[in-house]
């Protein structure tokens, strides 16, 4: 019985050897495109490497502070994801958190991971009450934060 | 001695802290000092003026002040607008249909006497829901706004059992197309928030602007605290009651006109 394994043992070491080297496997991944804001004053918040691997941390941490503490207005928060990223294409159409164009799902779907935020939240950008009463877009306010931001760090 | 020496110890670098906090304060508060002064002048207590970096606290507490003499038996505008606002919509089953205010007709046995009343969650200060809550979602915030962090309800539904309003519903079926400021799921409970949104941004909620706009003048929203708000003047000058006042919740939630 163990002879019969070796014998098969170098051909499949073999194989899995070839699949991994094959620059064909490689070119045929079709990596996400990351849709970045036709805003230019909304680009990087973060650095990009840092947004891939820390974004679900800065959402969490905005989720605890805005729901218990009400603090509303950072610019890491799901509601400021969504406005940015998600725009309508050429024909005026926004793609929903179903489409594989969807600014989340094109990367959680590459990555396999599920993602269990739009079963209750927003997935398409949406008009704001500002804390003037009037409606404003959430750019608007990101923009302000920002500003404020800056200010400070000054 | 020993104690008294400790004691002076601690004493004094708290006051260095004091000092050196008073400074820090003046030194970031400067920025903001439009923010500040405007926030000054609109603070009536109609409103909340909290600056949007600060967290909630106990200096507020939010409530509604119903009238029940002005409110109209048939009238839904509140209940409209808070479907409205927080994109509830109807699957056509009322049984399971998620309500946030319901329209109640009381009846004073003995007299007759009929009132129409809104009635939605009462925002107690010491909730049973919260009480009950096995995970901490069902809270009430600094400022008496009774909430679910529907991200860690489990949709057990004690809440629901322990409500005496009735003011609490869950969600049966996948929703789509949620409000940016109302996010609901399926598996969860939920209820009035006091559209918690439109208050942390100086805003008023939606059924009380519904029931302003359409001139029926029937609810007063304001801060309880602030003795100079509508809400606590019309309470001071003419009273109000709070639903099943023998629990001893004290509601956020107050209504005149009602029969004893």
């Amino acid at each position: 019985m163990t002879r019969f394994l070796r014998q098969f043992a170098v051909p499949v070491y073999a194989l899995i050897g070839l699949t991994l080297l094959s620059p064909s496997a490689i070119a045929e991944t079709p990596f996400p495109t990351i849709h970045e804001p036709s805003d230019e004053s909304l680009k990087c918040i973060h650095p990009e490497d840092e947004m891939r691997r820390n974004h679900m941390k800065y959402i969490l941490h905005e989720r605890d502070e805005t729901m218990h503490e009400g603090i509303r207005e950072e610019p890491e928060s799901l509601a400021n994801c969504i406005n940015c990223h998600v725009e309508p294409d050429e024909k005026g159409e926004i793609a929903g958190i179903d489409s594989d164009k969807h600014f989340c799902n094109a990367c959680h779907q590459y990555a396999a991971v599920q993602i269990d935020c739009f079963q209750c939240h927003a997935d398409r950008p949406q008009k704001f009450i500002n804390r003037n009463g009037h409606s404003s877009s959430i750019t608007q306010q990101l923009k302000r934060t920002l500003a404020d931001n800056a200010g400070v760090n000054e | 001695m020993t104690d008294s020496t400790k004691k002076s110890t601690i004493d004094s670098s708290r006051r260095d802290f004091l000092s050196k906090a008073a400074v820090a304060g003046t030194v970031t508060i400067a920025p903001g000092l439009l923010l500040h002064s405007t926030a000054q002048a609109a603070s009536s207590g109609n409103i909340s003026t909290r600056p949007h970096d600060e967290d909630v606290s106990n200096k507020n507490r939010w409530g509604l002040l119903i009238d029940t003499e002005k409110c109209a038996t048939g009238c839904t505008d509140c209940v409209d607008a808070c479907n409205e606002e927080n994109g509830l919509v109807s699957h056509g089953r009322p049984e399971t249909d998620a309500q946030y205010i319901r329209k109640v007709t009381l009846k004073e046995k003995s007299t007759g006497h009929e009132s129409s009343l809104p009635l939605m969650c009462q925002h107690c200060e010491t909730a049973p829901c919260a009480d009950v809550c096995p995970t901490g979602a069902s809270f009430v915030r600094a400022d008496g706004i009774a909430l679910v962090d529907k991200h860690i309800c489990i949709g057990c539904r004690y809440c629901m059992m322990a409500c005496p309003y009735k003011a609490r519903s869950f969600v049966h079926e996948d929703v789509e197309n949620q409000k940016l400021t109302a996010p609901r799921g399926k598996g969860t409970v939920e209820s009035c928030t006091m559209c918690v949104t439109r208050i942390d941004n100086g805003g008023i909620p939606a059924c009380v602007e519904a029931c302003t706009a359409e001139n029926h003048n029937a609810m007063i929203f304001g801060d309880l605290n602030n003795p100079n708000s509508d809400i606590s003047i019309a309470l001071k000058s003419r009273g109000g009651k709070q639903i099943r006042s023998d629990l001893a919740l004290n509601t956020g939630v107050r209504y005149q006109g009602l029969n004893e």
